[in-house]
C-alpha cells in the first residue's frame, strides 16, 4: 500500500533484457521524496526503459521496486494515477486542440469538475486566447509546457519526465526548471532525465547510468569530489600544437575544447602534473587550475565504462 | 554555373533506394507475392465456366429414363449430383441454404407420360443469385434435352425421337429469375466496401498512434486496453453502419435491387461481419510498425478476399484450394448472407451454415489481437 513517508522510488536491481541485450542490469537506486532527481547518460543507455519500468509501464524481467510505495509489478494501475509520466516525444495528439487534449486526459483519469480543472491549467499555462489551436500548431517550447500541464491535470505526487528539454529553446528550458523547482517545493517529487549539464547541476541529486548500470549517485558536488578529479584550463595561442602533444601522455585523461580555452582533466593529480611540467613554462600557454566540470566527470565515467561493455549499442 | 546531371549520383540514390526496398520487407514480399497471387488467381482459379455444380435430384419415379437424365446431366460435366433421394423439401431448402445450385424434378409420372408422348415436365430450379454461376449450366442442360434420350427411345419408340425434344423442359431461375447481375453485384459490394474500410481504418487508427508517440502517454494512463481498442472500435462501426444504409439506399433507387428477407437479420449478419473486420485491423495494427505497412497488410488482406469470395467470380468455378482459402475469408460468408437474405429472403436456420464461420473466425482473431494488444508497452 501507499505510504506517505516511503521514497518516491525504490528498485533493487532492476534488469530488462531486449533478446539478448540487457538493457538494463540490476539497477538499484532511490529517490526521496520532495527532491528533484536528475537521471543523465548517454543514449541507448536505458533512462527510457527504467522509467517506463518505475510508472510500471514495462514489466521488469528482474529485480523488484515500488512506486510511491506501490509494488511496480503489481500495483502498476495504482501508480498510473499518482504518477505523472512526461513522454521523450510530443504524446497529446496534435489533431486536437489544446482544450480537446487536456478534456481527454481529464476524462481518461475521470477526474471530477473536470471544467474547472482545465479551465485552471489553461489560464497557468497562459494559454486562454489560444486554447482552441491545434496542439500540433504549438511551437517546441509549447508543446514542452501543454505535456507537463497534461500529466500535472491528476495532481500526481511524484512526476517523471523523460528528456522534458530535448529542443527546446535555451530561455523556454530556463522557465521549464523554474517551473519543476516550484513543484518540488510544493512537496511533488521530480525524477527527470536529460543530456544537459546545466539542467544536472540544477538537480538537487543524480544518478549516472551507462550501458544499463547506474555508475554513480549524488549531489553535483558529491560527484565532483567522488570523481577525484583534477582539471588545468590553458589558454594562449599555442593551445591547438597542445593538444597533439598532450593527447595520449599518461596521466591525462582528457582534453576537452572550450571555445578557446582547453581543459586538461586527469584523475590522478599528481601524475597530472608530471604530464603537464614541461609545457607549464611555454610563454604562448597561460595555466589555471579549475574546479572540474560535471561534464568532465561524466564522460570520463562513461569512457571508463566502455572498456567494460564494449560493443554495446542498445536502444534509448 | 548550374551541376550537370551526374550519373555516379543517380546511381547513388538508385542503389540507397535498392537497399531501403530490399531491407522493407514488406514491400518487397509484396512486390514478389501478388503478382504471384495475381497469376495463380487469374490463371488457375477463376473460371468463367463453373462446371461440377452440385446439384439435388428429386426422383418421384425410378425408372430408367430418370436414370439416363441423370447420367445425362452428369456426363456433361456441368452438374455433380449429390443425391437423388430428396424429397421436394429437402431440394428447396438446399437451394436457400446455397448448398447446391441446382435442383431438378422428375414428376412421378415422368416415363408413363414420356412413352404416350404427351412431353412430360422436367422442372429444373437453378440457385440464379450469380446469373454467371448457371448460365452456361442452363445452356448445357438445354442441348441435353434433345439429346439425352436417343438411346432409350429405340426400336420401336424411335418414332418418338426426333422433332421437338421428347419433354418439356421447364427451367425456374429462382431469386433472380431475369438474371440481373446487379442483383448479385450490388449486396456483395456491400461486403466489399465493409471489408476495405472497416479493416483499413482500425489498422490505421491504432498504428497512427503508436506512429506519432502517443500510444505510449495512451498507456501511461489508467486506460485499459480493452477500453482503448473497443473505444477506437465503436465509431468504426458507426461509419460501418452508414456505409450500408447508403448502399442499401443506392441497391434500392438506383439498380431496384429486391429485398424479400428481414432486414433484422441482415443487420445482425452486417454486425457481425464488421466486427470481424474490425478485429482483423486490430490484429493488423499489433503486426505493422508503420500506417505504411497497415495500408500494405490491409491490401494483402483484401485482394485474396475479393478474388476468392466469390464476389467477382462465381465461387464454384474455383479449384478446391481456391475454395479452401475462400471459406476461411469472412466476406465469403458474408455475401452468402447478404445475397440469402436481400434476394432469397433466408431465415435464421438457412443463414446460421454462413454465420458460425464467422463467429469462429472472430474467435480466432480475437484472440490473436488481445495477446498481441497488450497492456505494457514489451
Amino acid at each position: 500500500m501507499s505510504n506517505i513517508s516511503a521514497p518516491a522510488v525504490d528498485v533493487q536491481d532492476l534488469t530488462k533484457r531486449y533478446g539478448d541485450k540487457t538493457v538494463v542490469d540490476h539497477l538499484s537506486m532511490r529517490v526521496e521524496q520532495g527532491e528533484v532527481f536528475g537521471f543523465l547518460g548517454p543514449n541507448g543507455s536505458g533512462k527510457t526503459t527504467t522509467i517506463r519500468m518505475m510508472c510500471g509501464l514495462l514489466t521488469p524481467d528482474g529485480g523488484s521496486g515500488h512506486t510511491l510505495g506501490y509494488d511496480i509489478l503489481r500495483e502498476s494501475a495504482a501508480i498510473k494515477r499518482e504518477v505523472g509520466y512526461m513522454t521523450q516525444r510530443f504524446g497529446l495528439y496534435e489533431d486536437l486542440t489544446i482544450r480537446e487534449n487536456l478534456d481527454f486526459i481529464a476524462r481518461v483519469y475521470r477526474m471530477d469538475r473536470r471544467a474547472e480543472r482545465i479551465a485552471g491549467a489553461i489560464e497557468r499555462l497562459g494559454l486562454q486566447d489560444r486554447a482552441k489551436q491545434l496542439a500540433g500548431s504549438l511551437s517546441g517550447g509549447w508543446k514542452q509546457r501543454l505535456a507537463l500541464a497534461a500529466c500535472m491535470l491528476h495532481e500526481p505526487r511524484l512526476l517523471l519526465l523523460d528528456e522534458p528539454t530535448a529542443g527546446v529553446d535555451p530561455k523556454a528550458r530556463r522557465d521549464f526548471w523554474e517551473e519543476i523547482h516550484k513543484l518540488a517545493a510544493d512537496g511533488i517529487t521530480v525524477l527527470v532525465s536529460t543530456h544537459y549539464m546545466d539542467e544536472a547541476e540544477r538537480c538537487h541529486r543524480l544518478g549516472y547510468i551507462a550501458y544499463g548500470r547506474l555508475l554513480t549517485l549524488g549531489t553535483p558536488a558529491e560527484l565532483i569530489a567522488a570523481s577525484g578529479f583534477e582539471t588545468w584550463r590553458v589558454g594562449g595561442s599555442g593551445v591547438n600544437a597542445l593538444v597533439r602533444e598532450l593527447e595520449g601522455k599518461a596521466g591525462v585523461d582528457m582534453l576537452t575544447r572550450f571555445g578557446n580555452d582547453l581543459h586538461v582533466s586527469g584523475i590522478d593529480g599528481a601524475k597530472l602534473a608530471t604530464a603537464i611540467a614541461p609545457f607549464r613554462q611555454r610563454t604562448d600557454l597561460h595555466w589555471e587550475q579549475s574546479a572540474p566540470q560535471l561534464e568532465d566527470v561524466f564522460i570520463q565515467l562513461m569512457s571508463q565504462s566502455r572498456d567494460n561493455f564494449a560493443g554495446s549499442d542498445k536502444r534509448a | 554555373m548550374p551541376e550537370r546531371f551526374s550519373f555516379a549520383r543517380l546511381y547513388a540514390v538508385m542503389l540507397k533506394e535498392f537497399i531501403q526496398l530490399m531491407r522493407d520487407r514488406l514491400t518487397f514480399a509484396m512486390m514478389v507475392g501478388i503478382p504471384i497471387i495475381q497469376l495463380t488467381l487469374f490463371g488457375y482459379a477463376i473460371n468463367g465456366d463453373p462446371k461440377h455444380l452440385p446439384t439435388v435430384v428429386v426422383a418421384h419415379e425410378q425408372s430408367p429414363f430418370a436414370r439416363s437424365i441423370v447420367s445425362g446431366l452428369v456426363n456433361s460435366g456441368y452438374f455433380d449430383v449429390i443425391s437423388t433421394s430428396a424429397r421436394d423439401s429437402d431440394a428447396d431448402t438446399m437451394l436457400a441454404e446455397g448448398s447446391v445450385q441446382f435442383a431438378v424434378t422428375i414428376p412421378a409420372d415422368f416415363s408413363r407420360r414420356l412413352l404416350r408422348g404427351e412431353r412430360p415436365q422436367l422442372l429444373i430450379a437453378a440457385d440464379a443469385t450469380d446469373p454467371s454461376a448457371t448460365g452456361n449450366a442452363i445452356a448445357a442442360v438445354q442441348q441435353l434435352a434433345n439429346t439425352v434420350l436417343r438411346y432409350d427411345l429405340t426400336g420401336p419408340l424411335a418414332k418418338l425421337a426426333p422433332g421437338q425434344p421428347p419433354f418439356d423442359l421447364v427451367i425456374q431461375r429462382r431469386y433472380n429469375p431475369d438474371g440481373v447481375t446487379s442483383y448479385n453485384v450490388v449486396p456483395g459490394l456491400m461486403g466489399v466496401i465493409l471489408t476495405m474500410t472497416m479493416i483499413m481504418m482500425t489498422a490505421l487508427g491504432i498504428t497512427r498512434e503508436v506512429e506519432r508517440g502517443t500510444m505510449e502517454n495512451l498507456l501511461a494512463t489508467p486506460v485499459r486496453p480493452l477500453e482503448v481498442m473497443v473505444g477506437k472500435i465503436l465509431p468504426y462501426i458507426v461509419i460501418g453502419a452508414v456505409q450500408v444504409c447508403v448502399i442499401l439506399t443506392a441497391a434500392r433507387l438506383l439498380f431496384n435491387v429486391p429485398f424479400v428477407g428481414n432486414p433484422a437479420l441482415l443487420i445482425l449478419g452486417v454486425m457481425t461481419f464488421i466486427s470481424a473486420n474490425l478485429f482483423v485491423g486490430i490484429t493488423v495494427s499489433t503486426i505493422a510498425r508503420s500506417q505504411m505497412q497497415a495500408m500494405q497488410m490491409t491490401f494483402f488482406f483484401f485482394l485474396p478476399s475479393i478474388l476468392l469470395s466469390g464476389f467477382m467470380f462465381p465461387f464454384r468455378g474455383m479449384p478446391v484450394w481456391a475454395q479452401t482459402i475462400g471459406e476461411a475469408l469472412p466476406l465469403t460468408h458474408f455475401l452468402r448472407i447478404a445475397r440469402g437474405v436481400m434476394l432469397k429472403g433466408n431465415g435464421i436456420v438457412d443463414l446460421w451454415p454462413h454465420l458460425w464461420p464467422l463467429l469462429i473466425f472472430i474467435a480466432v482473431v480475437l484472440v490473436i489481437g488481445l495477446k498481441r494488444f497488450r497492456r505494457t508497452l514489451d
